[in-house]
């Protein structure tokens, strides 16, 4: 049994973990918590795990999907649904292009480095949670929750009241316009990179 | 579920996409974890806002953090694009140009 093995063993494991747990704490909505946190986890860990770059790319969709269902389960399905359009449909397809970039390396994952940082960083974060543990007992607000209901129409209206975020909004619109603008303009081919080879130096920017 | 819970898939959603960028040798696996940080945040959002009352505060910010992703993924790969042209190489540690 190989590394490889071994880690999807371990990650299958833990995807039944979490949804028993889940289960087991809440009912339904515990196993709906559960296989969402099982998605985004273990997207993300596959995508860390993974040497090949395609895979990596396609394993984020799960973390994304994932965090799509947690927003269904928090009552916000318009956030649910532009997670998916924008993330999964728009910003996953763009950087699958970059997958085109990078031939296969096979030694760019250095397990000592993975790990090294692994075991790093999970014990910076096991230490900031010991710390904060004892307190975040008190920050649930409400026992009884409200009903979730779409939020779509709140949150259109929110975003064109002067009074609230019509300023914000306008701005994310330029930044939107400026930075799309700016890519095609960073991306572009240059007329030189159609010549055959000019001698010098081709394609300076 | 409580709080607890969303804040714990938060902290660990962001602990790995920290891993993913320190750890790869490689600027697309640094976009993947910033992509993954950025959902870390998108999920304490909108947890904050619905256990805060329901308001729609929070999902507001997160409609910006999806937004501004939107433009950071964009620009990340043609900044990308640009590099691999001057260099050939889509890797940080062999993006050396401006020490010569």
């Amino acid at each position: 049994m190989n590394a490889n093995q071994l880690f999807y063993a371990a990650l299958g494991l833990a995807g039944a973990g979490a949804m028993g747990a889940g289960l087991v704490t809440a009912g339904g909505p515990g196993l709906a918590f559960g296989f969402c946190a099982y998605l985004i986890l273990g997207g993300a860990s596959v995508c860390i795990w993974e040497q090949s770059i395609v895979r990596s790319a396609f394993s984020l969709m799960g973390t994304f999907l994932g965090v799509a269902g947690l927003f269904v389960l928090l009552g916000s399905d318009f956030l649910a649904m532009a997670q998916i359009l924008i993330y999964v449909g728009g910003i996953l397809a763009l950087l699958l292009f970059g997958v085109m970039l990078s031939p296969p390396d096979s030694n760019e994952r250095s397990m000592a480095r993975v790990g090294g940082t692994a075991v790093m960083i999970g014990a910076g974060v096991a230490f900031v949670v010991a710390q904060v543990s004892g307190g975040v007992a008190g920050w649930l607000i409400a026992d009884q929750l409200p009903e979730p209901n779409s939020q779509a129409r709140a949150i259109g209206l929110a975003f064109l009241d002067p009074k609230q975020y019509v300023v914000a909004f306008e701005l994310a619109a330029y930044l939107l316009t400026v930075a799309l603008v700016a890519a095609v303009y960073i991306a572009r081919r240059r007329r030189a990179d159609f010549e055959p080879e000019p001698e010098a130096q081709g394609g300076q920017s | 579920m409580a709080l607890e819970a969303y804040i714990g898939v938060s902290v660990a959603l962001f602990a790995l996409g920290l891993v993913c960028i320190i750890s790869r040798r490689n600027i697309l696996y640094v976009l993947f974890g910033v992509e993954m940080i950025l959902n870390a945040a998108s999920i304490n959002f909108a947890a904050f806002n619905y256990f805060n009352g329901g308001g729609i505060e929070g999902r507001v910010f997160v409609v910006f953090i999806i937004i501004l992703a939107a433009a950071e993924s964009a620009i990340a790969l043609a900044i990308v694009l640009n590099v691999y042209h001057l260099m050939k190489t889509v890797k940080p540690s062999e993006a050396d140009f401006l020490r010569e």
